[in-house]
């Protein structure tokens, strides 16, 4: 239900804005569609799972140079070159995974650190794909040779499917058999093994998911600033990703996307008023880890739920 | 590849090992007793240089400002545990993620605001200005020796510190079991405001020492927290003797694989794949190491906390 008032007022979004004569929204609430897929995907491993990967940003970057690969390389289709983005990504995950599974608590936060760190250089020795300076997409991925996503509009809705297709898969895995494995996992291993689930196998197959889905969201990104960069693998990247999940509220799939909203537009909004907009946004990341315990997600819904009564 | 040259990059690399050290070290305990992690500590490193530099444009002396920078530094470093750090002790990794990485944000961005984007400078103390010759053929610049011997002294006064005195008794026991010193008597609230403190000076402390060689900037303190984490992740958290060995050894890798990774990558490539491979190689060397150590030892090299 509220599910269904949330997609209709996305869906409804661009008009609207369009109406009030401030379309210019509709490419930042794009960006912000494409961070809430990478947060919900986040969330899968880091709330329900209890893994910190604090190397989320190198899936978000292998799905950009996925495309952009293939875009130097003639290959524009995105029937091409999105699945290619997730399987690069989603690879990735799964062979780190292998590593940083065996440990846990900060030191899984620090190996997932490392893994994303190495992707990001790795990058900047591709001087043949522009090295440290990136490259531009000329054009966005194509669709049978048709320009799909060309123009703020088209590409505002397949973000807005992407999202809405990630929600309604990760919200379909949560509830099964598999998610409920995931979440003995954070709970109790030990007792999840002695029940007799493969603990390990759950977790990594959760984090492979969690990494294609993050090149998707890279494949995205990618088109939607024509551009792109090992600025997109740094570990700030990752660390803010980690800040939406959380400032949004960790425990809940739509949590973590409203928290990816919430940051990118604070950025739009602050960056408008002064030129030292961090400061204030540290303010607010700080009052709500201090005080929100549940995050804005988990602490408006506490708030609703005292209305009613 | 000369032989000076060698030697140049050994000495760089224990300069930048020390320092490391210097930053690792409270971090290391903070994490090992209070089980907190600050991700503010490489903003606090950044923090510190710029106090100097401030000081420094006040006094005009250079022992006057770096007094005066760990005063501050020790201030700050206070008042945010009592503002911040403590609401935070009890609760879940993530709030104190979140936390520390609005603090990151406001001191960041606050150091932009007062001082501008553009790096400023610390000039040396006319003292320990100018280099010595070290052997044929190699000047060394004084100033990178007083950070090897202010590393090595600290790390000396730390290990004494730990090892021999009855503070560095309860922050042993507390890296080992916070709660149980508790219920023996010791005040643990007075224990955590002595290590944040100690962990804080550390910090302003290789932030002014840091400053006449690098560029003092907003964000030097980003880099280096990750190489901090890396230190204390492969020596092992919450020891002194880990934190010291590795930050030896990552300060020491990163800076020889710098130099080396060129030259031996084109022993396998062509010279064109060998400058590109190089020092993209070089920047992942520590990151390798770490993940190495952990895959072998998931505990660290020299783990505090047993089991």
């Amino acid at each position: 239900m509220r599910a269904a008032a949330v997609l209709l007022a996305l869906a409804a979004a661009p008009p609207v804005l369009e109406g009030l004569d401030a379309g210019f929204w509709v490419v930042t609430l794009s960006r912000a569609l494409i961070f809430a897929i990478a947060a919900m995907a986040l969330q899968f491993v880091l709330g329900r799972g209890g893994l910190v990967c604090f190397g989320f940003a190198a899936f978000m970057g292998i799905g950009a140079y996925a495309v952009g690969v293939a875009y130097a390389n003639g290959v524009e289709d995105a029937l091409v070159a999105f699945p290619l983005a997730m399987l690069a990504a989603g690879g990735f995950a799964a062979l780190t995974g292998l590593a940083a599974l065996r440990t846990r608590g900060v030191h899984f936060i620090m190996i997932t650190l490392a893994f994303g760190q190495m992707a990001y250089f790795a990058v900047t020795a591709l001087s043949a794909y522009g090295g440290d300076d990136g490259m531009t997409l000329w054009t966005r991925s194509t669709l049978g040779g048709f320009g799909w996503i060309e123009g703020r509009w088209p590409l505002y809705y397949a973000c807005l499917g992407a999202a809405a297709a990630t929600w309604a898969l990760l919200r379909a895995l949560g509830a099964s058999r598999f998610g409920r494995v995931i979440d003995g996992a954070r709970q109790n291993p030990g007792r999840m093994a002695a029940l007799g689930f493969d603990v390990r196998r759950a977790q990594l197959a959760a984090y492979a998911l969690s990494g294609a889905l993050g090149g998707l969201a890279g494949a995205l990104l990618a088109n939607h600033a024509e551009y792109v960069s090992p600025a997109y693998m740094s570990w700030h990247r990752s660390g803010e990703l980690i800040v939406m999940v959380v400032l949004g509220g960790a425990a809940s799939l739509g949590g973590a996307g409203f928290g990816a909203l919430v940051v990118v537009a604070l950025e739009e909004v602050l960056a408008g008023w002064t030129q030292h907009w961090r400061i204030a946004m540290g303010l607010i990341v700080l009052a709500v880890a201090l005080f929100a315990r549940d995050g804005l997600a988990g602490t408006l819904t506490g708030a609703l739920a005292r209305l009613r009564r | 590849m000369s032989l000076t040259l060698l030697a140049v990059q050994a000495l760089n690399g224990l300069q930048l090992g020390l320092l490391l050290f210097l930053i690792a070290a409270g971090l290391t305990l903070v994490f090992g007793v209070m089980d907190f992690i600050n991700l503010a500590h490489g903003a606090q490193y950044m923090t510190g240089a710029y106090l100097a530099v401030f000081f420094y444009g006040h006094t005009g002396h250079f022992g006057a400002a770096l007094a005066l920078a760990l005063l501050a530094a020790l201030a700050l470093g206070l008042v945010l545990e009592a503002l911040v750090w403590r609401r935070l002790y009890d609760r879940p990794h993530l709030d104190q993620v979140l936390a520390t990485f609005g603090v990151i944000l406001i001191l960041t961005e606050g150091a932009r605001a007062l001082f501008g984007p553009s790096p400023l400078s610390l000039p040396r103390p006319e003292i320990l200005s100018g280099a010595v010759p070290l052997m044929a053929g190699l000047n060394y610049p004084v100033w990178r020796l007083a950070i090897i011997a202010a590393g090595l002294a600290a790390a000396l006064g730390l290990w004494l510190m730990v090892a021999r005195t009855r503070l560095g008794m309860q922050v042993r026991a507390g890296a080992d079991d916070a709660a149980m010193i508790g219920a023996l008597g010791v005040d643990v609230a007075r224990l955590f405001r002595a290590v944040f403190g100690l962990g804080a000076m550390l910090a302003g402390f290789a932030g002014v020492m840091a400053a006449p060689v690098l560029a003092v900037e907003p964000d030097m303190g980003d880099g280096v927290l990750i190489l901090a984490f890396v230190v204390i992740v492969i020596g092992g958290v919450g020891s002194i003797r880990g934190a010291f060995i590795a930050a030896l050894m990552v300060g020491l890798v990163d800076t020889l694989g710098r130099s080396l990774s060129t030259d031996v990558a084109r022993l396998f490539l062509s010279p064109a794949a060998a400058n590109d491979a190089g020092p993209a190689v070089a920047s992942m060397l520590v990151y390798v190491l770490m993940a190495a150590v952990l895959f072998a030892r998931p505990q660290g090299l020299f783990p505090a906390r047993a089991g």
